[in-house]
């Protein structure tokens, strides 16, 4: 009696509890197994008539039009750059934010800081891409006065190829910076307050608190951000990118991504198109695959 | 005198500002006070050893040049953040030549609300409002109704199947189809040019989920749910009654991430709505912000009406950008508090 009753409660529990996660599931299912299973257009030509995967099969022959393509080299070139100066500048800002806002000691400046640092994360790319263009204009934005004051005004900033990357990425850190502290702000609050009080005993001043034991605190969450920025290595943000291009700094503004809206949804080069964007998710598992081994054997701490 | 305080009160402090963030609300001075008058030059015999007190004099010393840097770090980032979002603020109701010649600096000067004018005479941006703050608001509901039952469903140990679902929800972070298989699969369900692209695709974000089921996980005991089934409670009531109303913090958090993603969001409508009537607010707003289509009328540059475009089109901008992102900054502040906290459980264990 005693388990029947533990079987059939058991099974309403269960039934229940399908009800709750099955909307979730379909969605998955549908909206991201699907266009897994859609990725094999980039081996296939595509047939309107014959549906996602109903085209001729192809090989390797979209991927071998990419490559040969007078394009490839720029855009490996400006993909590689941009993401390595985003990982180069970009990786360690926040870490460094978040010391300094771990050693704000009175909490109401440490709130205020914190709120301000967070704020720019809300807006949205087109309101920053449009701030830039009015903050950066050469003629009439406070930057471009700034500028002329000090002897650099004929610069344009916003169109010209030596200033896309700098600018791309100090915009990206100038929002998203604090935003990313979070994580290692987190980490910095879960060191057991015994060993701040252990470095004061020895004697310890706050810059070799923050060398000897913040540091190593952040150790493990940075490698394991490392290892996934690597994995991103090729995937830089389509949407700023796209909304910063213009005619003058295309030759260092055409990514991937770019690229391939272009030639997908644009021109409807669907099976192109889908090659070059598997292209570049095969380079990204590489070197996701890479670094973790590589962090690994270093220092023990890995992803999978 | 100024300084001594300073720098002793950082020295005797230097403890507890770990703590201090999550914890306790004790005001730091008094717990450093007693340590500073023990250990402040001007006490020598409460000093220890005198090669101590000799480190300790220097490191005061240290002390107050890292509170020095500290302010001055502190300080500049934080004019560095605030600076440009105070320009445009000041720059949308100033005389938009004064504006443009770099006369405007740090208070508004010439006060005109032309900008603002305009923008509310121009029904695109409406239309764009209207259309947002639906998918806005439609799009969170669908979201919290999709994620955080999946969420509670995955939380319980209970639940045989959590592992495999897990698995499967997790594998879309790092592998996904691609954009044009994507585009083509809303073109085969014939949700482009629908309200629906915005609604349903996507309406589950595994990281949100993760966050959501972690919340569940430690906050609510396993405990609790053995005494409600014993209560014969079922799943359905504990969610509603017992889980939903005791994880309000974390419901919020994950509210504003998926209101913020609908607000800010530009890509879907750019790949899959062509209908003008459909358009989301920041598309109105690329055309506004970046191809200059600043006048409702189509008015852009050239003629006698282009160089009065010119004028005006800046102010317009700046006015813009704080019409279509002020909403989203007002709700910020109330939330904050429980956002950390939310940030926090999603960050350590997510």
């Amino acid at each position: 009696m005693q388990t029947r009753k533990g079987l059939v409660h058991a099974v309403t529990r269960d039934y229940q509890l399908w009800i709750m996660i099955l909307p979730a599931i379909i969605v998955i299912l549908i909206f991201n197994y699907i266009p897994m299973y859609g990725i094999q257009l980039a081996f296939r030509d595509y047939d309107f008539s014959k549906g996602l995967t109903g085209g001729e099969w192809r090989g390797l022959a979209y991927f071998q039009q990419f490559i040969d393509s007078y394009l490839f080299t720029d855009l490996m070139r400006n993909t590689f750059l941009i993401s390595l100066a985003s990982i180069v500048l970009g990786f360690p800002a926040p870490i460094i934010l978040a010391l300094i806002l771990n050693q704000i000691r009175r909490k109401k400046m440490k709130q205020l800081m914190q709120t301000t640092v967070y704020l720019p994360h809300f807006i949205s790319v087109i309101v920053l891409v449009g701030m830039l263009n009015v903050l950066l204009s050469a003629e009439t934005g406070v930057v471009g006065h700034l500028m002329k004051a000090v002897g650099l005004g004929h610069i344009n900033l916003l169109a010209s190829t030596g200033t896309f990357i700098p600018v791309y990425v100090l915009s990206d850190i100038w929002q998203h910076c604090g935003w990313n502290s979070i994580i290692y702000l987190a980490a910095l609050s879960t060191v057991d307050p015994q060993l701040y009080d252990a470095a004061r005993i020895d004697g310890a001043s706050r810059w070799q608190t923050i060398r000897f034991v913040d540091i190593p605190a952040l150790v493990p969450t940075i490698i394991i951000l490392f290892i996934l920025s690597m994995g991103n290595i090729l995937s830089t943000g389509f949407e700023k990118i796209f909304l910063m291009q213009n005619s003058l700094n295309l030759p260092v503004s055409e990514v991937i991504a770019t690229y391939v809206y272009k030639i997908g949804i644009v021109s409807s080069q669907f099976s192109l198109a889908s090659a070059i964007g598997l292209f570049n998710t095969v380079i990204n598992f590489i070197f996701l695959f890479a670094m973790n081994t590589i962090s690994k054997r270093v220092s023990e701490t890995s992803l999978f | 005198m100024d300084s001594t305080r300073m720098s002793s009160k950082g020295a005797g402090n230097g403890s507890h500002g770990i703590s201090s963030g999550a914890s306790s609300g004790t005001p730091h001075i008094h717990r450093a006070g007693p340590r500073l008058n023990g250990t402040g030059p001007g006490l020598p015999g409460a000093l220890p050893p005198s090669s101590k007190a000799r480190g300790r004099a220097r490191l005061n010393g240290k002390e107050l040049a890292f509170k020095i840097t500290l302010g001055l770090l502190c300080t500049f980032i934080f004019l560095i953040i605030i600076y440009p979002l105070y320009f445009i603020v000041i720059a949308s109701f100033s005389d938009s030549t004064l504006v443009a010649t770099g006369k405007v600096w740090l208070v508004p000067k010439n006060i005109s609300f032309f900008g603002y004018q305009e923008i509310f005479k121009d029904m695109r941006i409406w239309t764009g409002y209207r259309n947002t703050v639906f998918y806005t608001l439609f799009g969170t509901l669908v979201n919290m109704l999709f994620t955080l039952p999946a969420a509670y469903v995955l939380s319980r140990r209970e639940f045989r199947a959590r592992k495999v679902i897990m698995f499967i929800f997790v594998v879309t972070m790092f592998f996904n189809g691609g954009l044009i298989p994507t585009y083509l699969l809303m073109k085969d369900l014939h949700l482009t040019n629908t309200i629906w692209v915005f609604i349903i695709p996507f309406c589950v974000n595994i990281f949100y989920l993760i966050i959501a089921r972690t919340f569940f996980e430690s906050s609510l005991p396993q405990e609790l749910h053995e005494a409600a089934v014993m209560d014969g409670c079922s799943h359905f009531t504990f969610f509603f009654k017992v889980a939903l109303p005791l994880s309000k913090a974390m419901i919020s958090v994950i509210g504003l991430y998926y209101l913020v993603g609908h607000w800010n969001d530009f890509f879907t409508a750019l790949i899959y709505i062509r209908n003008n009537n459909l358009q989301p607010l920041q598309i109105i707003l690329r055309d506004i912000l970046l191809s200059n289509q600043v006048f409702a009328g189509g008015a852009g540059t050239g003629g006698d009406a282009g160089g009065y475009a010119q004028r005006y089109a800046d102010q317009i901008k700046y006015g813009v950008i704080i019409v279509s992102t002020l909403p989203i900054l007002m709700i910020y502040p109330f939330i904050q508090k429980y956002f950390e906290k939310g940030v926090m459980i999603g960050s350590i264990k997510g």
